[in-house]
């Protein structure tokens, strides 16, 4: 509701503004990933702030993207050999992003130009030919399409033809659902709005998916810790393990 | 109802990992054996990466162990220096696989070697133990009394210890042989190894039935428990809180395994449980055999260069 407000008097009090420019309100800033996580829907909307009257020749559009941290990965695919399926060939990936998804308020290929895509790695496959594929195998694009359709099998990649929504050319807003397997970091979030297929003005924010409470001490523990965490495991085996047998003597014997 | 894994970065139902626990619980109250051959497949089968369900896998095995052991030790079926020999070879065994297993997750072959590892180790296991039950029952029906093994040549190495409790004068080198072999696969294939090393204490060692099962367990406490630590360690894949979930449900299905175990006769039991060890053998084999729906994967961990 506040952020609602903000964006109005934004609206109200930038009444100079020569071009279209986005103001901008996310319904979290953060995502708290807790013991019971499931999945998390980010909400995204705004407004488009502009001095002269809606342009009538030309139809606005908006793009969404977010971002999830960056990490390589190592495509394997599997041949016969000897009989067996094994993992024959791979390539690595230097960074990939772990979640990555596009709303428009049209199909991509629409409202943005190839040229515009180049430029701010837009679609899927173009963010990940700039993160670095590594392209010394000579099909080197085939693993880069398992990776992708792998990662949209698990909703880590998502691209949403008609998912943001433009109301009057002012006020948009999309919802993109984390699924809950998701790593943690910032998730940088882009609002591109474009005319004739090209980016007038980029809006750029960050949502913050942190593991919280148990989660994060247990994670904490096992990275700095390892070896009191290891013991802490084998503790807890023990533990329970005594415990188990104890009440199956008092259950049997009472 | 979903729980957030914190290390193996998944949320799974938490209804689904204690279901698990419980059938792997039955298994163990059943048959007496940790049941880590099939709790590992299972969570690979549950969306749990390889390597987080080999850590905590053997994690989990220390506690059935633990409370298996327990009672055993009541009955006084364990022989403690046949324990700790096959320990000996137990710990450098593990430190040994650990590292191999380390090795190969960085060249992308570790699923490979756990499933060939099971497909053979589960195959010759099984077949053993199938046609040997059947054998028995044979014989029980004929009503033969089963004759009793002699000692082979390795028996006779140098190194002879008095085992006590297994009534047996032999060479410290098979159970020191068997333990590390056990050791290597225990943490390669994330299990305790009961599956094999029952088998080798009875056929290998000469091992009298009755303090088998509790040596054995005595044991895969200590090697399972370091195995833990060393995964923990070295790959930083245990999750605690799955394990956790494990325990819970194997806890209540262990319950329910051993009333189950007393209604059914022995060698039938070993028949069961020679069917359910081929038949994961069987279906892992069809997996390495027919062609895979999707030929790529990914991997994000132990990348190196």
């Amino acid at each position: 509701m506040r952020a609602w407000v903000v964006l109005i008097c934004a609206l109200i009090y930038a009444p100079f503004a020569t071009a279209e420019e986005i103001v901008l309100g996310l319904s979290q800033e953060e995502v708290p990933i807790t013991v019971t996580f499931d999945g998390s829907e980010i909400l995204v909307f705004g407004a488009v702030k502009r001095e002269a009257p809606v342009s009538a020749d030309s139809q606005l559009h908006v793009i969404v993207t977010i971002e999830g941290p960056l990490a390589p990965v190592r495509v394997h695919r599997k041949a016969r050999r000897f009989g067996i399926w094994v993992n024959a060939s791979s390539v690595r990936i230097g960074s990939a992003p772990s979640f990555y998804a596009v709303a428009s308020s049209g199909p991509l290929i629409d409202v943005l130009s190839h040229t515009d895509n180049l430029r701010h790695d837009i679609s899927i496959p173009q963010t990940l030919k700039t993160t670095g594929a590594a392209s010394d195998s000579p099909d080197a694009e085939s693993f880069v399409d398992a990776l992708i359709r792998i990662r949209a099998e698990q909703g880590l990649y998502q691209v949403i033809p008609e998912g943001v929504q433009l109301d009057q050319d002012t006020l948009f807003r999309t919802s993109v659902y984390l699924p809950p397997r998701l790593v943690e970091g910032l998730y940088s979030t882009q609002i591109y709005l474009t005319r004739d297929k090209e980016v007038i003005d980029v809006y750029e924010t960050e949502i913050d998916v942190k593991k919280v409470g148990l989660e994060r001490w247990l994670f904490n523990l096992a990275l700095q810790q390892p070896l009191v965490y290891g013991l802490m495991a084998l503790a807890v085996a023990g533990v329970f393990g005594w415990g188990a047998s104890a009440a199956t003597r008092v259950i049997r014997g009472g | 109802m979903q729980i957030y894994l914190p290390i193996a970065e998944v949320s799974v139902s938490i209804f689904l990992v204690l279901g698990i626990g419980g059938a792997v619980g039955i298994l163990s109250g059943m048959f007496g054996v940790g049941g880590g051959f099939l709790l590992t497949p299972l969570l690979f089968f549950a969306g749990i990466p390889p390597a987080v369900a080999v850590a905590t896998g053997a994690n989990q095995i220390v506690a059935s162990s633990v409370s298996g052991v327990l009672a055993h030790l009541r009955r006084r079926t364990v022989d403690f220096p046949m324990g700790l020999v096959l320990l000996a070879g137990g710990l450098a065994g593990a430190a040994i696989g650990v590292q191999i297993f380390a090795w190969l997750s960085r060249t992308g072959q570790v699923d490979l070697l756990v499933t060939l590892c099971y497909v053979v180790f589960l195959g010759l296991i099984g077949g053993l133990m199938f046609f040997e039950s059947l054998a028995a029952l044979r014989r029980a029906k004929r009503g033969k009394p089963p004759k009793r093994r002699k000692h082979s040549r390795v028996h006779n190495l140098p190194l002879k210890l008095k085992f006590r409790t297994s009534g047996l004068y032999i060479s410290v080198f098979p159970p020191l042989g068997v333990g590390f072999i056990v050791g290597v696969l225990a943490a390669i294939m994330g299990v305790g190894g009961g599956f094999i090393m029952v088998p080798a204490m009875i056929y290998l060692i000469g091992m009298p039935t009755k303090v088998v099962i509790g040596t054995s367990l005595f044991q895969i406490i200590f090697v399972s428990g370091a195995v833990t630590v060393m995964h923990a360690v070295s790959s930083q894949t245990v999750d605690v809180m799955l394990a956790l979930l494990l325990i819970l449900g194997g806890v209540i299905g262990a319950q329910f395994g051993t009333v189950l175990g007393t209604r059914l006769r022995a060698e039938q039991l070993r028949i069961l449980l020679a069917l359910l060890v081929l038949a994961v053998c069987g279906k892992l084999a069809l997996d390495l055999l027919l062609e895979p729906a999707e030929l790529y994967s990914l991997q994000t961990r132990n990348l190196g260069l």
